[in-house]
């Protein structure tokens, strides 16, 4: 079971790797921001399976719990802040 | 019975694993900003809560207090992210519209061609 939880922890890593791309290449600032949002969800996951994989999950759910408030804090904020950016209309169309 | 509850929860991540694929293909694939988070904002939810209710039957083989009370925890990471992920996607298309991104449409698609001459009207 413990291989498994490894193999679903690599699958989840090369899901990252997807999403990144988004991060990177995005045309428009919030393109990133959703790239980045994917990416902190999927890492709530990926560190309980890291505290199963130690089998310490009683300490690895907390860490888990303030990651998912923090990536939320994170989100919410920088959206804030980018609601005044000008000209992403047309930035969304160089690829 | 180990064997069954293995097997619950191999099938509860497997699923959960192919909501994250189906994610990251859509968040790649998908043509503009506001249709890139529809697969962001649905998936991602429902991926997690796939995940951790996998996790929770693993760890509820052994059943003592500590188990029980480490599982309603990840259950409670599960209630925050599905109040929080709508939140901050509604945040990000909130910043969309205000920043004047307009949607996707067949015109503006054409309307590519037209900005890269760099003759705007």
């Amino acid at each position: 079971m413990s291989t498994f939880f490894l193999a679903i922890a690599l699958g989840i890593c090369l899901l990252m790797l997807l999403s990144m791309y988004r991060c990177l290449f995005g045309p428009t600032v919030l393109d990133r921001l959703v790239g980045v949002n994917a990416i902190g969800s999927k890492t709530v996951v990926l560190l309980l399976l890291i505290g199963f994989l130690y089998e310490r999950v009683d300490m690895f759910v907390d860490i888990a719990l303030a990651y998912a408030f923090l990536n939320f804090v994170a989100v919410l904020a920088a959206s804030r802040y980018f609601h005044k950016r000008k000209g992403l209309y047309e930035e969304s169309f160089t690829e | 019975m180990a064997t069954l509850l293995n097997g619950i929860s191999i099938f509860f991540m497997a699923m959960g694993l192919l909501f994250f694929l189906g994610g990251a293909v859509g968040i790649i694939r998908m043509p503009d900003f506001y249709s890139r988070l529809h697969p962001a904002g649905k998936l991602d939810t429902l991926g997690i809560m796939a995940m951790v209710i996998g996790l929770v039957v693993y760890n509820l083989h052994h059943l003592s207090l500590a188990a029980v009370l480490v599982s309603i925890k990840m259950l409670l990471i599960v209630f925050f992210v599905f109040m929080s992920s709508p939140t901050a996607t509604h945040s990000i298309v909130d910043a969309g519209m205000r920043a004047g991104l307009r949607p996707w449409t067949q015109k503006s698609r054409s309307g590519k061609n037209h900005l890269k001459a760099g003759k705007g009207e």
